[in-house]
């Protein structure tokens, strides 16, 4: 998954997991709903994004029932937060690198 | 610097934003703050002027209940102002934040605002609580220390979930708390410097780091 030149994470390539990472990784859980507020993004386009980084078991959801309805909420796993980590180092890098 | 390097800083200065803007409420307004001093100094002005300048908490306690039965006129009267004081305030403080967060914006009622006010809210009740107590066993000198004491603390535990700044007015207060408890019966004068002017102060510094 990772690009071995840049050290860049492809599973970050796209501003909102990079968005929903930023979140989880200061939160200890969030939802849905509140995930969608702050990236400004609509549904589909939040759902599937998240759906991508559970796959690969960056995030972890949690589903439960507050009366009838559920509640999905998520947080970031200890592998998510070690490839969100190491991006953010490989981002580093490149800034300071070559310029 | 080349254009990938720009999107990288980008990428970055987002991640930061939404660390910041999802995890503390930063739309607290320096206006707020200095409306509030505001409203406690005209609170303590009215109520200065009603005692006739006779601010010694166990006078005022005296006068409430001596032998001949409660002061009804003294006791409406401080509830009354404190009321006043009290709602001016929220409204003020909410009016200049919520005006903040338009501004920036952001939202005023989300997660970050309800753990702050959930946080802030928590040792504040028990203070007043602990102060009712007190009253309820006539330590009425203890009470103005405690006010302060406990709302410094509260501040402290809130600064936790929105500007950091707070924390430094919650450790003046406290020092305030602990001063006006060496000098019993004197609490008018620190709530007078604790809850007026050092709003005043901090909002007004508030408002010149991050709003001008």
């Amino acid at each position: 998954m990772k690009d071995l030149i840049s050290g860049l994470n492809k599973a970050f390539e796209s501003r909102i997991r990079l968005g929903i990472m930023s979140v989880l990784m200061v939160n200890e859980t969030i939802d849905f709903n509140t995930l969608k507020d702050m990236l400004n993004v609509s549904d589909g386009n939040l759902a599937s994004h998240i759906s991508a980084l559970e796959k690969i078991s960056y995030i972890k959801v949690t589903k439960q029932f507050i009366g009838k309805k559920t509640n999905t909420s998520y947080a970031v796993s200890p592998i998510g937060k070690k490839a969100f980590q190491e991006h953010l180092d490989a981002l580093e890098k490149l800034i300071k690198g070559n310029d | 610097m080349t254009q990938e390097q720009r999107d990288h800083l980008q990428d970055l200065s987002e991640i930061r934003n939404l660390m910041q803007r999802s995890s503390r409420f930063i739309s607290l307004s320096g206006l707020s703050g200095i409306s509030v001093g505001i409203c406690a100094l005209i609170g303590a002005a009215v109520a200065y002027w009603f005692v006739d300048g006779n601010v010694n908490e166990y006078y005022v306690a005296g006068q409430l209940f001596s032998r001949g039965g409660a002061n009804y006129p003294l006791l409406t009267f401080i509830a009354i102002d404190g009321a006043l004081i009290l709602f001016s305030a929220i409204a003020f403080g909410i009016f200049f934040t919520t005006r903040k967060a338009r501004k920036d914006g952001l939202k005023v009622w989300d997660l970050s605002s309800q753990r702050l006010l959930i946080n802030l809210a928590i040792p504040l009740v028990a203070g007043g609580l602990l102060c009712l107590i007190m009253l309820y066993h006539g330590t009425i000198g203890y009470v103005p220390p405690m006010t302060l004491l406990f709302y410094g603390m509260a501040l402290i535990n809130a600064s936790k979930y929105t500007l950091n700044d707070i924390r430094y007015l919650g450790l003046l207060e406290i020092l305030l708390g602990l001063l006006s408890a060496v000098f019993l019966g004197y609490g008018f004068y620190f709530w007078v410097l604790g809850f007026g002017i050092l709003h005043i102060v901090y909002g007004t510094v508030m408002y010149f780091k991050y709003e001008r």
